[in-house]
């Protein structure tokens, strides 16, 4: 096709932030039930919150920082014709996506070893606050994960749209929204990286 | 709105300045979080979040050079965010 079709990205784009703010939503009620649970149960609850690794969480929050940057640097490459550096960015945010993902992947193995996790028998012989926090916990950072994943199947088809010149300097919008989807991954993470690491 | 598929390209230099603030703002808020501040130790920690999150939705999402409309669907979010948060307060603390 091509004919010139009817395009419409501001539309798209607008489509896409909709979408986030369900997103956003989706995210709030878990933030949510994390206050309220703090109000009801806050020493039990801070005193598991600072079981958590939070040297692992902040080298977490750095390579989900820096993965943003090559995205965001990836779209502005794009705008300016330079395909070859936007992939070169692109790889770099999926290489950070898998680092993240591989120090999650760490993170929870020793909090299961150790059987704390939900239906776990350590966990289950613990205060209720301390079991409140942990299947949080593993609610919230798994959602948030499963969003890493899909965020990165996403970049990955937009790498190949590229190489195949689907996406390029007129054209750009799918890594606009794949971008932008990216961006709020990254977002959310930057409310619970200190809610659960840093604050109790 | 007249143009509807219009660009506004972020240079590279100033999403590298956005990085670097973005990294600077966590070491401070994990500086923060080593001192005991008792109640303070929250708001910093939400206030840092809350300039982080403004940052990349300013700058790396593009919010500050899309049409208006984009900045009050936003707060329009942000606002039943806050709504669906302060209301669920009202009940769990003065029940």
């Amino acid at each position: 096709m091509s004919v010139d079709a009817h395009r419409d990205d501001t539309g798209a784009r607008m489509g896409m932030w909709l979408f986030l703010f369900s997103e956003l939503l989706l995210f709030g009620g878990l933030f949510v039930l994390y206050a309220v649970t703090l109000s009801t149960h806050g020493e039990a609850f801070a005193a598991a919150g600072r079981e958590l690794n939070w040297v692992l969480g902040t080298i977490n929050t750095l390579v989900l920082l820096t993965s943003s940057l090559t995205a965001a640097i990836a779209l502005s490459a794009v705008q300016k014709g330079n395909s070859a550096l936007a992939l070169r960015c692109l790889w770099g945010t999926l290489a950070l996506a898998l680092c993240f993902l591989v120090i999650k992947y760490v993170e929870w193995s020793s909090k299961i070893h150790h059987g704390l996790y939900p239906g776990g028998a350590q966990l289950a012989e613990r205060p209720e606050g301390q079991m409140a926090f942990f299947n949080l916990y593993y609610v919230t950072t798994g959602l948030h994960g499963l969003h890493v994943l899909i965020g990165g199947a996403l970049l990955g088809w937009v790498v190949l749209k590229i190489r195949q010149g689907g996406v390029h300097r007129s054209n750009f919008v799918l890594l606009e929204n794949s971008v932008l989807y990216w961006h709020l991954v990254d977002l959310i993470w930057i409310f619970i990286f200190p809610l659960y690491y840093l604050m109790l | 709105m007249n143009d509807t598929n219009s660009q506004h390209i972020l240079s590279y230099a100033l999403l590298l300045r956005v990085w670097a603030a973005l990294l600077a703002l966590t070491v401070v808020t994990v500086g923060i979080s080593r001192i005991d501040l008792g109640a303070l130790n929250i708001w910093a920690a939400l206030a840092i979040a809350c300039s982080k999150g403004t940052l990349v939705l300013l700058f790396f999402m593009h919010l500050k050079y899309e049409s208006r409309l984009f900045a009050w669907m936003f707060l329009a979010a942000l606002c039943t965010l806050c709504i669906f948060i302060g209301f669920t307060f009202l009940d769990v603390l003065y029940r």
